[in-house]
């Protein structure tokens, strides 16, 4: 594999935990050797390591100071990190329905004027991407999605909001998302999936996975409020079709 | 069995636990006991595992009967008066509630929050493990949302053991410690010193998630996005408007705003039982120093049995009071060895 990004990086994250950094923006190589040391990790566990969290461009390793120090597992972090990446696996596929704008995407029209198009516009652009399930995170089922068209990369809001409704699909920074719950947020409301990334008794319990790769399509709110219904009873509405 | 019910109860009160681990990966929240330590030695008063599900009481005040049935139960955290019938019950001692007889607490005075330890732990199903209330992702059990009055706990009936008392730790007072990063390299010199230099004081908007700052506004070196990446808890993020954001034991599992620093794990407990509008420093600490603390810590708790003695020998405990006024807290001698002393810098 091309060596093309700079060695990983150490940061602490208080006495208990360590991020161990590959770049400082979204990079698909960064992400595939994110998860690449999150294999190796389960693969070949460390003593100490109590728990890992994958994201876009970092992995987060949580340990128990009590069993490793920050430097022994520093350098055991960093020389599983510098491993060549191991062959990649075939993405599982996922069509995400979305009712934009309106009462679901409250700041499709400012997003809009900002970026001086229009709302369609913005819909066809977000909805004609294709994405990568890069992390989850934040909440439960919150996906973080790789791939936004360009177009899109807007700053996220000054102060975050302190609710946003279950089932938001917003853009923040360069990055698009699926929220399951509801949750504060930053981001730019820009509609609403009925899809469930997260449900307690269902099984999977989470649908998506770090590597997943997601598509969108526009409904109607009328047909919004029936897959809701059914996502609510249980039933998988999102598609999943080949790679 | 026998039966806890819940006669009254304020907001933000909840059962809560040692904390939801092994799939924060899908961002499931920890949750879990703001203030790790009460729970233990409320928990460690009547024989229960020291991380087992609790009442975390809020700031405002409760009461608890017993049905068919004794139960008996402690308390320990944030002080507050309490009685049953009429006598008082002290922090950081057992008691037991005879059939139909009301635990009856009072406001918290100073501090934030009590935990309220039930003989046999409160039962319910665990998800990863845990009982830990996440009301906005209606997680936890028996009740996924804050505690209203009549909710109740089916409970083993008091064992009959004897009444107990614990003497705590001596308060660990002083500033919240931290250490800086992982990403302090997002701001400079100046604005790092601002951070550690400046008096905060804990917004009343806070709550489980997250603990909002007032204090002065910390700049970026260069704006306020970064790729979201993992927190933990004690995790002090600073968004957009400079105002930072303490992420607490609900907080999001990432996030997408630059953290100046980190809680270390030994003080998380003691930054959650600080009152809103009390005014308190942070400090910065190495990760060696910071490292022997969390094991310390640990320590504590685990020995937190050799701590309890028989209740009837409870006596002025001069040391502690004279400690626990030095804390700016007026306390009564009855529980003036407890933990929530410590809880303000």
């Amino acid at each position: 594999m091309a060596a093309t990004l700079p060695p990983p990086r150490l940061l602490p994250s208080g006495d208990s935990a360590v991020t161990v950094e590959f770049s400082h923006t979204i990079d698909d190589e960064a992400n595939q050797r994110v998860l690449a040391l999150d294999k190796a990790l389960a693969a070949a566990p460390i003593d100490g390591i109590t728990e890992t969290v994958p994201t876009y461009r970092s992995l987060l390793v949580h340990y128990d100071p009590g069993e490793i120090g920050f430097d022994t597992l520093g350098d055991k972090l960093l020389a599983l990190a510098s491993q060549p990446l191991p062959p990649a696996t075939k993405a599982r596929r996922w069509r995400i329905p979305v009712a934009y704008g309106g009462e679901h995407g409250i700041d499709l029209e400012d997003v809009a004027k900002t970026l001086g198009t229009t709302p369609d516009d913005i819909v066809a652009r977000h909805a004609g991407g294709d994405y990568k399930v890069a992390m989850i995170g934040f909440t439960p089922g919150w996906s973080y999605l790789s791939g936004l068209d360009k177009f899109l990369h807007m700053s996220r809001r000054q102060n975050p909001r302190l609710l946003t409704p279950a089932g938001t699909i917003s853009v923040g920074g360069v990055q698009a998302g699926i929220q399951c719950l509801a949750a504060p947020s930053g981001w730019h409301l820009l509609g609403r999936t009925p899809v469930r990334t997260y449900q307690l008794h269902r099984n999977p319990t989470f649908l998506t996975e770090p590597g997943d790769r997601v598509t969108f399509f526009a409904i109607d709110h009328k047909t919004f409020d029936e897959l809701d219904r059914a996502a609510e009873a249980g039933e998988i509405v999102a598609e999943q079709v080949d790679a | 069995m026998s039966r806890l019910v819940v006669a009254s109860i304020g907001p933000a009160s909840s059962v809560q636990d040692g904390g939801r681990f092994g799939a924060q990966r899908y961002g499931l929240t920890v949750s879990g006991a703001m203030d790790r330590l009460s729970l233990a030695a409320a928990n460690t008063l009547v024989g229960n595992a020291p991380f087992a599900a609790a009442v975390e009481i809020g700031p405002f005040g409760a009461s608890f009967t017993a049905r068919d049935g004794a139960v008996r139960v402690a308390m320990s955290g944030a002080p507050r008066n309490a009685d049953v019938a009429g006598s008082p019950v002290a922090m950081g001692t057992s008691v037991t509630l005879k059939d139909g007889e009301t635990l009856t607490l009072g406001f918290a005075r100073g501090g934030a929050f009590t935990y309220l330890a039930i003989e046999g732990a409160i039962k319910g199903e665990p998800v990863f493990g845990s009982l830990a209330v996440n009301a906005r992702a209606g997680l936890g059990s028996p009740y996924p949302r804050p505690l209203q009055a009549g909710d109740e706990f089916s409970v083993d009936a008091a064992s009959g053991a004897s009444e107990l008392r614990i003497e705590l730790p001596k308060p660990v007072g002083g500033p919240i410690r931290v250490l800086l990063g992982p990403q302090d390299d997002e701001f400079d010199d100046a604005n790092k010193a601002l951070f550690l230099d400046s008096e905060w004081k804990i917004s009343a908007t806070s709550d489980r998630m997250g603990y909002r700052l007032e204090g002065p506004a910390i700049k970026h070196l260069h704006g306020h996005n970064i790729v979201s990446d993992g927190t933990v808890n004690g995790s002090i993020q600073v968004p957009g408007n400079g105002a930072p954001i303490a992420l607490m034991m609900d907080r999001g599992t990432s996030g997408g705003y630059p953290k100046i620093a980190t809680v270390i794990t030994a003080d998380v407990g003691r930054l959650a039982q600080t009152s809103a509008g009390t005014a308190f420093r942070f400090k910065a600490v190495s990760m060696a120093e910071a490292q022997d603390e969390a094991r310390k810590f640990a320590q504590a708790i685990r020995n937190l049995p050799d701590r309890l003695r028989s209740s009837d020998t409870v006596a002025l405990n001069i040391e502690a009071l004279s400690d626990a006024n030095v804390a700016g807290y007026a306390v009564s001698a009855v529980d003036a060895g407890t933990w929530q002393v410590a809880a303000e810098p």
